[in-house]
């Protein structure tokens, strides 16, 4: 996905991107209201992650004008204020969502996540492994044309696989990846939801593989 | 907490009306007992003056019928000289004429002046004769006769009996005349200390009128005496204006201060987490990850606290649809409860709406929540249950994360920093259920925590009275 973010506070800016490209997503930085304006001007962006107290100006005033040229991209606001005072008038002036900083990634990537299927999301998110059409942003997956329901726990472990086949996933970094940092979770939690997933897959042509002391990787049969 | 009742701690000296009441109350008693001395006096004096001038015609008209006849005086009393007196009352007469002293013709024993009178001009005068009061007129002539000159005296007296009757009924009248001027400028001078006191009446109406919110200065036309004195205020709410929102801002940028470096902390630990590989070192970095959560929410939730007792000091009550409010939230916090396979199961009947403020309700609600979805095991479900009592509209929040062990003081739970005992290893500062409780007290609602029906878990409720 291509995000924008509006950010004014340099380092902050460059971890958030750093740890958005992690995931393979694009990001263009734009430190001030003005600089954000001419990105979205001409760039067509998935979404837009949006620091309400900028030097230039507030970032409402952008969200205003985004929202005045009609801009269609999602704009999630990055708050630092206390949420009783601000959500209400970021919500009124068109934001989609709102997240507190300092915020978790997961949480992050389960607003953009719900945000752009509220927009619709576009129909180029599908990955297709083996028999697998998967779609992260819908949760949808279809097994040899045939729909699979999945928990959001086992579609974030299929979309982490997916992103990145053969490669070997250790059953520590599936943890920190899976759970929240306040959930005290063995191991062996991840064998459970495997197992699940597995199940789930099931025909589909494509198997997750368990790599003795190392960990596990989606391949194909 | 509500401000309390303003006349309560406030120190009064006396009311203005009262005092204003209570003085033109005095001046207009003054000046009903001048009224009623001065018509007392005046019409004593005529009363007076009456009595004495037909006495002093009696006088004249026995005067007139002296004679001199061959060296001799003659008097024949004329009978008018006498009933002219009768007309006037009832009243007893008593004359004398005296010749050098000598009494020629009358009651001699009938008081003589204390002054001689001279010719032509009467002596009037009051005595006391056989145990009444008499009015007595006394003309003096002098005769020429043959033998010297004579002296002649003539005194004409009657009794006050009629006159003071008809003194007491004037005096009644004007008794009455003073009481009914007396009465009129009473309810006149009321009517103008309530009347003055008018314009203060309507300005406290228009500022105790306003919202909790409203800082604008007072636009009410106002007499020019209270003009200083609103000019004051106007200043007095002009400066608490700015400086509210001086600590508005304050708060929001030692937030943003405060939340900025703790979000760049954060993130650079989840990369370098998604880095390392070595055990001892990933759980350090989950250690500091957990303690950044820790100090945010803690900095949030002390902010929302400080912002909930703020707001609760001036209630805004507006209506508030807890439907639409627990919906919105429950929509929010989807994506959050999604993460752990939480699922949020909302149900509402439809309720009336109730008077408060909803971003303090917002607030309370959220805490409760998000308590719930931070406690509940993954998988499970967690309920939210709005519905109408015969006085209140209560919303309940159930989750199966195994309820409070046994012994827990549930009570202790709403104060401030007290954690459930099975909380530890979870992130929290212990303020969400305070601020919660301290949100419905304000509105005259309860936070109740119980065990869930089905045993598994527990429920939160926050009523809020429907009036």
């Amino acid at each position: 996905m291509r995000f924008l973010l509006v950010e004014d506070n340099m380092s902050l800016a460059g971890a958030i991107s750093d740890r958005l490209q992690m995931d393979g997503h694009v990001v263009d930085h734009a430190p001030c209201a003005k600089d954000a304006e001419a990105f979205a001007d001409t760039t067509d962006y998935d979404l837009i992650l949006l620091d309400i107290m900028l030097p230039d100006g507030d970032g409402r005033s952008f969200l205003k004008a985004h929202r005045a040229r009609q801009g269609k991209t999602p704009v999630i606001v990055l708050t630092a204020r206390s949420e009783v005072s601000d959500r209400v008038g970021v919500l009124d002036l068109g934001a989609d969502d709102y997240i507190t900083k300092p915020f978790d990634f997961s949480e992050l990537e389960a607003r953009c996540r719900a945000v752009l299927r509220r927009h619709g999301g576009n129909s180029s998110n599908q990955q297709r492994f083996g028999d697998l059409v998967f779609d992260p942003l819908a949760g949808t997956l279809l097994v040899a044309g045939r729909p699979v329901r999945l928990r959001n726990k086992e579609l974030r472990l299929l979309e982490i696989f997916l992103n990145a086949p053969e490669r070997i996933f250790s059953k520590a970094k599936l943890v920190d990846r899976l759970f929240s940092y306040d959930e005290e979770v063995s191991e062996n939690a991840i064998e459970v939801y495997v197992a699940r997933l597995r199940k789930r897959l099931a025909g589909s042509g494509a198997a997750i593989v368990t790599v003795r002391g190392l960990g596990y990787r989606i391949s194909l049969e | 907490m509500t401000l309390p009742h303003p006349a309560s701690d406030l120190r009064t000296s006396g009311s203005l009306v009262r005092r204003l009441t209570f003085r033109l109350l005095l001046s207009a008693a003054f000046l009903a007992l001048v009224l009623f001395l001065v018509v007392l006096i005046f019409v004593r004096d005529i009363s007076q003056r009456t009595h004495d001038s037909i006495l002093f015609a009696s006088a004249t008209s026995i005067m007139d019928s002296l004679r001199v006849q061959a060296g001799e005086i003659t008097l024949d009393i004329p009978y008018a000289a006498l009933s002219m007196l009768g007309n006037v009352s009832d009243d007893r007469v008593f004359y004398s004429v005296r010749n050098n002293g000598r009494i020629l013709t009358g009651y001699e024993d009938l008081p003589a002046p204390a002054q001689r009178p001279v010719s032509g001009s009467p002596v009037y005068s009051t005595v006391g004769y056989r145990g009444t009061s008499l009015r007595v007129v006394t003309l003096a002539r002098r005769l020429s006769l043959d033998s010297g000159p004579a002296d002649i005296e003539i005194t004409v007296a009657q009794t006050r009996e009629g006159q003071t009757a008809e003194l007491a009924r004037l005096t009644r009248w004007a008794l009455m005349l003073g009481g009914g001027f007396f009465l009129v400028s009473a309810l006149i001078g009321i009517w103008a200390a309530q009347s003055s006191v008018q314009p203060l009446h309507a300005l406290t109406g228009v500022v105790s009128r306003r919202g909790p919110k409203d800082l604008r200065p007072v636009r009410h036309a106002v007499p020019s005496e209270m003009a200083p004195l609103v000019h004051s205020l106007n200043r007095f709410i002009e400066r608490l204006r700015v400086s509210l929102a001086r600590s508005e801002d304050f708060i929001a940028e030692a937030a943003h201060r405060v939340r900025t470096p703790l979000a760049t902390v954060r993130a650079q630990a989840e990369i370098t987490l998604r880095r390392v590989d070595k055990t001892e070192n990933r759980a350090s970095l989950r250690e500091m990850i957990r303690a950044i959560d820790e100090s945010s929410r803690a900095a949030g939730q002390l902010l929302d606290h400080a912002m909930v007792t703020f707001r609760t000091d001036s209630l805004e009550r507006k209506p508030v649809d807890l439907d639409v409010l627990a919906r919105d939230l429950v929509d929010r916090l989807r994506p959050v409860a999604d993460l752990k396979d939480i699922d949020l199961q909302f149900f509402c009947a439809g309720v009336s709406a109730i008077p408060g403020d909803a971003i303090l309700i917002q607030n309370a609600v959220r805490n409760i929540l998000d308590n719930a979805i931070k406690y509940a095991p993954s998988e499970t479900s967690v309920l939210i249950d709005v519905r109408q009592g015969p006085l209140d509209v209560i919303i309940s929040v159930t989750d199966e994360a195994g309820g409070f062990p046994p012994g827990q003081d549930t009570a202790a739970l709403t104060q401030r920093f007290v954690r459930g005992s099975n909380a530890a290893g979870t992130i929290g500062s212990g303020l969400g259920l305070t601020i919660a409780r301290e949100v419905a007290e304000a509105h005259g609602g309860r936070l109740i925590i119980e065990p869930s029906g089905a045993g598994a878990g527990a429920c939160v409720s926050l009523s809020f009275p429907l009036r």
